[in-house]
């Protein structure tokens, strides 16, 4: 091993293998059980970097060398199997070759389970993930518990491959089309993680038990297996048409979704394609090459950099004041009974599990309003989402008012009325005249300047913004908005309220459009500007490709709404009128009453491509995004220069919970370093090489 | 209308292996709630065809009430084994004969008609919940001479009997203590202990995963010469040794019980059924004569005389006790009658959890003997009291 890693990797918790003989039930004689521990609870999960493998090789070696042995065993800690490789040790790694001795070191000790003169068997008692399941795949048998609450490949979502085995293993195993779940289709669907019924179902699993005697009856299947009594059946894979048709579906569903912007799920399903032609070797030398390639890339280490800021950035947002100035939260007043106001009016009384007292002046709009929550509820308790207790509970603490005085106790309100300030100052003034002196009044504005609609009133240091995203149930970002008076007490009980409804906060300072849709504007009015200058809809559709955004610009459009992407655009034009010109053409389809550039087929809408026509300047796609990107820099380097966040990195937690800009990006600052456009543009990087980039 | 008592029956029994308590034993960093569901679990998966939701009763015994003793333990370990919700449970203490009064209490339930079928069982980690931990004894014991001061003192109440039997002398208690553990050293080779033993796993920060499969306790090689050189602890120039006592312990029990008629409704195969149990006070400082009262009592009122009775299954906290109760009976020292496969100073006495221990036993004799009608189990209690339970083989011979 290169000694180089293991110094990489100083600060690695340790992942013992300890050793410990079993006398297997039913005389099947003596099993050597490894268990997997860092000495941690749960709450920190094992993992492996090069200590840990070498500790694993070491007591691989002392189970090798025993001819007094049936089997060899390998679990985790309580709860824990093993979630992978230990990745806080990449960043460092500046050559290839040590990229590639990681990979290798991994097999080398891995597949030793595999090739032992008795059998393994693996039983994933808890959460396994990368390489943790990898190690399970080497073994001859595996149990699973139903208590496994994550099983996953989530190599490709971080901008790796699953290359200690997984993608030359796993689809041998169960066929290429369920490999493939795992590896690229999971990732793909928000790293979504498999339970342990699913894992048993799709054949990884042998064998599956309940937690309560897991380990028990694994240990006595075992028995069963090795004394013949079980004979483990497993269909055999169809390395043929299927195996070809699976990849070739999944290639399908990538380049749809990425662009090939992501190197990381090419390579994966280039090593799943020819997984079923090369033997163990070549297909294990084939993954330590695609980890090193992808290791001394800049997408994983963009990647690893967007995984830390949305596990440690998003949980500790920057700037916030501190906790303990936050005041509890009893009960909730909202004000406005439409559809936005229901939704919130569910999310808090869903989260906070305290009253919500929604108001409107007209009697129907509030019996529809606090019936929309309602109805919810009610879809959740159909979903099973909720049981009837709980969603007689839920409805129990939605209620409406058509007079403020409701608010009376509210330590929380939130206004969620039409998008005008001298509508929204109004109905922050009529408040105060209820409430308590205390009580937070925030306004899930979008775009209007929060100092100012607190600037009438006796107590204006109460006010925040509180910015949710569509849809507020599933969206995770919550723009917290600091106006120039607001308090620090008012600002804490927004960040505790924020992180109550499972809210990842950002502070973001009071400027028009705050974060995201100032971002995603500044994008879209530089692709629409090219589009009135004569560049077809197609080409500056495909143009921004590159970005990986979730959906092109104009189809985002549709989805936001001309008319409330106009108003964005207008009032960030009153504010930036030198960046933000008003589109001629989107000013026409919104008085036009166009939903979209798109019909419901999804072809263009021939009047919509007739309005937009009579540009004399078309662009070609290339130079769309050029200037999209360029736009995107200079926009994100005047925020920073205004303080509208603390850092790059606020930007990028926010496009990527926000908008779901991709993490092999990094957000997007990694990916304007990276790409030379905001030096180019800005005349510096916005993130310093090695940050989110392979180091220099 | 009159009520008609319903026959209740022994369907199976299990247990943990037993474990040494204290830091370096099997189940040191086990929880004894734990243990028990494993055994719920496995006495459930040993008997398929009975729906879970018919069980209608969990009685789990502990001594020690406390942390993952405590919480109502019989309906946490239901809960925690899986078990359906309908299904209720609840804690019993009557210190060692805990899982004996889970027996006799669920087992007079069914009698009774309130219920069809009930697991009934006990747990103690000694290690985890060392005697008396926790205890606070009203000062009115002392002050009003309601108890000797030796009362509370498992050991000194064992030294008190010798002096009650002076003609048991520590060579005698050490010379059964020999014989119990040779006794389960030969069934442990027959295979006649394995079979109620459920496997446990164990884990501990340092070793890792294991898995208990056999009785820790035992010390097949004991030796009289051996036992003699022995501390007497509880006395200066005493009879009591760790030797010829049971150890501190670690384990869990549980059984399964069911009217005569519901097991047959259900296709579970019973071992033994339940004649009669009897519960006795004696004098706290001499605990370990309780088992007399409670077997005369138990055998007049059923109108037996111990020739009657072909299989004893006594509890061995201490030799002396054991020896007392023979002496009582007028039995010899090495009866074949009594604890054929050895006892607790062997095998270990993990309080609540033994009666069960004691009946999973006599219930796989009475398989082998179809000669014997009766058999009975029977163990001293802490503060004073004994406990024995009348069974009838149900393969007997004379009844076809």
């Amino acid at each position: 091993m290169s000694t180089g890693i293991k110094d990489l990797f100083a600060d690695e918790v340790v992942t013992h293998a300890l050793v410990r003989d079993v006398a297997l039930p039913r005389g099947a004689g003596t099993l050597a059980l490894i268990t997997l521990d860092n000495g941690f609870d749960h709450t920190k999960p094992s993992t492996f970097g090069p200590n840990g493998l070498a500790e694993l090789d070491a007591a691989l070696d002392a189970v090798a060398a025993r001819d007094d042995i049936a089997a060899v065993g390998v679990t985790g800690k309580p709860f824990v199997f093993a979630v992978g490789a230990d990745l806080k040790g990449v960043p460092l790694i500046g050559g290839r070759a040590d990229a590639l001795a990681i990979g290798r070191l991994g097999h080398d000790v891995f597949r030793r389970l595999g090739e032992l003169r008795v059998p393994s068997f693996a039983y994933y008692n808890g959460a396994a993930m990368g390489g943790g399941v990898e190690i399970g795949l080497h073994c001859t048998y595996r149990t699973i518990s139903t208590g496994v609450p994550a099983f996953a490949l989530p190599e490709t979502f971080l901008g790796l491959v699953p290359g200690w085995g997984g993608t030359y293993l796993l689809p041998r195993l169960i066929g290429a089309e369920r490999a493939l779940e795992l590896i690229v289709h999971n990732p793909l669907a928000q790293n979504r993680m498999l339970k342990g019924p699913r894992v048993h179902e799709l054949g990884i699993a042998d064998a599956i038990f309940e937690p309560a005697d897991f380990l028990e009856e694994s240990l006595d299947w075992t028995a069963r297996v090795l004394t013949g009594e079980t004979a483990v059946r497993r269909p055999e894979t169809d390395t043929g048409k299927a195996w070809d048709d699976a990849v070739a579906a999944a290639r399908w569903t990538v380049d749809a979704r990425l662009h090939g912007a992501a190197p990381s799920y090419v390579r994966a399903l280039d090593l799943v394609a020819a997984a079923k032609d090369r033997t163990r070797d070549e297909g294990f030398a084939a993954e330590d090459e695609a980890l090193a390639d992808l290791i001394m890339g800049d997408e994983l280490r963009a990647g690893l950099y967007a995984f830390e800021l949305t596990q440690k950035r998003a949980k500790r947002p920057a700037g916030a004041p501190d906790k303990a100035l936050a005041r509890p939260v009893t009960k909730v007043g909202v004000v406005g009974a439409g559809l936005m106001a229901s939704q919130l009016a569910l999310l808090f009384a869903r989260r906070l599990e305290v009253p919500v007292v929604l108001t409107d002046l007209d009697q129907d709009r509030l019996d529809k309003g606090v019936g929309h929550a309602h109805a919810e509820v009610e879809a959740l308790l159909g979903k099973g989402r909720v049981t009837a207790d709980k969603a007689a509970r839920l409805k129990s603490l939605i209620t409406g008012s058509l007079t403020k005085d409701a608010f009376a106790d509210a330590d929380f309100v939130i206004e969620a009325v039409f998008e005008e300030m001298a509508v929204k100052q109004k109905v922050f003034a009529e408040v105060e005249e209820h409430v308590s002196a205390e009580c937070v009044l925030a306004t899930n504005t979008s775009s209007l300047s929060v100092t100012e609609m607190a600037a009438g009133l006796r107590h204006p240091e109460r006010v925040v913004g509180f910015h949710f995203f569509n849809p507020v149930a599933v969206l995770p970002l919550l723009e917290v908005v600091r106006g120039e008076r607001t308090g620090d007490a008012a600002l804490a009980t927004a960040f505790a309220t924020g992180k109550a409804l499972r809210k990842s906060c950002v502070l973001v300072r009071d400027a028009p459009g705050f974060v995201v849709n100032r971002v995603l504007l500044r994008l879209l009015a530089e692709i629409v500007q090219a589009v009135d200058e004569g560049t077809p809809i197609e080409t500056a559709e495909r143009a921004a490709a590159p970005l990986g955004l979730p959906m092109p610009p104009f189809v985002l459009m549709g989805l936001v709404g001309p008319a409330i992407a106009l108003h964005v655009n207008e009032t960030l034009h009153a504010a930036f009128p030198g960046r933000f010109p008003v589109s001629a053409g989107l000013a026409a389809m919104v008085a036009a009453g166009k939903p979209g550039v798109y019909l419901p087929d999804f072809t263009l809408d021939p009047e919509v491509v007739e309005i937009f026509s009579g540009g004399t300047a078309p662009s070609t796609e290339e130079q769309v995004l050029e200037r999209a990107l360029a736009a995107l820099a200079d926009e994100i380097r005047v925020m920073l220069d205004e303080g509208v966040v603390a850092a790059p990195q606020d930007i990028d937690l926010c496009m990527i919970l926000g908008a779901g800009w991709p993490f092999h990006l990094g957000g997007v600052t990694p990916y304007l370093d990276r790409t030379g456009v905001a030096e180019k543009v800005t005349g510096k990087r916005f993130l310093d090489p090695g940050v989110a980039s392979v180091p220099a | 209308m009159p009520r008609t008592a319903r026959d209740v029956v022994f369907v199976d029994g299990v247990r943990t292996p037993f474990g040494k308590a204290g830091p370096k034993g099997l189940y040191a960093q086990t929880r004894a709630d734990d243990l028990v569901v494993r055994a719920i679990r496995e006495l459930m998966r040993r008997n398929p065809s009975l729906p879970p939701g018919r069980v209608d009763e969990v009685a789990i015994a502990a001594t020690t009430q406390i942390g993952d003793q405590g919480l109502t333990i019989g309906r946490s370990a239901a809960v925690l084994a899986g078990l359906p919700k309908s299904v209720p449970g609840y804690a019993v203490d009557r210190m060692c004969a805990g899982a004996m009064t889970a027996v006799t209490s669920t087992g007079a339930g069914i009698a009774f008609g309130a219920y069809d079928v009930a697991i009934a069982g006990g747990v103690e980690h000694m290690g985890r919940h060392p005697m008396g931990e926790g205890v606070d004894p009203n000062p009115r014991f002392l002050a009003e001479k309601l108890v000797d001061p030796s009362a509370l003192v498992m050991g000194s109440t064992a030294e008190n009997l010798h002096d009650r039997y002076p003609e048991i002398t520590k060579e005698r208690a050490d010379a059964y203590a020999v014989r119990s553990q040779r006794k389960v050293a030969a069934a442990y080779a027959d295979g006649k202990i394995q079979p109620d033993l459920v496997p446990a796993a164990v884990r501990s920060a340092e070793l890792g995963w294991g898995l208990a499969t056999e009785d820790e306790p035992p010390r097949p090689g004991t030796t009289a010469e051996g036992l003699a050189a022995l501390k007497t602890p509880f006395r200066v120039h005493g009879n009591v040794t760790a030797g010829n006592a049971a150890g501190l312990n670690d384990g869990a029990t549980a059984c399964l019980l069911a009217a005569e008629d519901v097991a047959g409704e259900l296709g579970l195969t019973p071992r033994m059924r339940l004649v009669d149990f009897s519960f006795a006070g004696v004098e706290p400082e001499v605990m370990g004569v309780g088992p007399v009262p409670a077997t005369e009592r138990l055998l007049a009122r059923n109108a037996l005389g111990m020739d009657d009775i072909g299989l004893i299954e006594i509890n061995e906290a201490f030799a002396v006790q054991v020896l007392a109760f023979l002496e009582h009976f007028k039995i010899a020292d090495d009866d074949a009658r009594v604890n054929p496969w050895g006892g607790a100073i062997a095998l270990g006495h993990p309080l609540a959890a033994s009666g069960v221990r004691l009946m999973n036993q006599l219930s796989r004799l009475f398989e082998e003997r179809p000669d014997v009608r009766y058999g009975l189990t029977t163990m001293c209690v802490g503060m004073g009291m004994g406990g024995s339970v009348l069974w009838e083989n149900v393969i007997w011979e004379g009844a076809k």
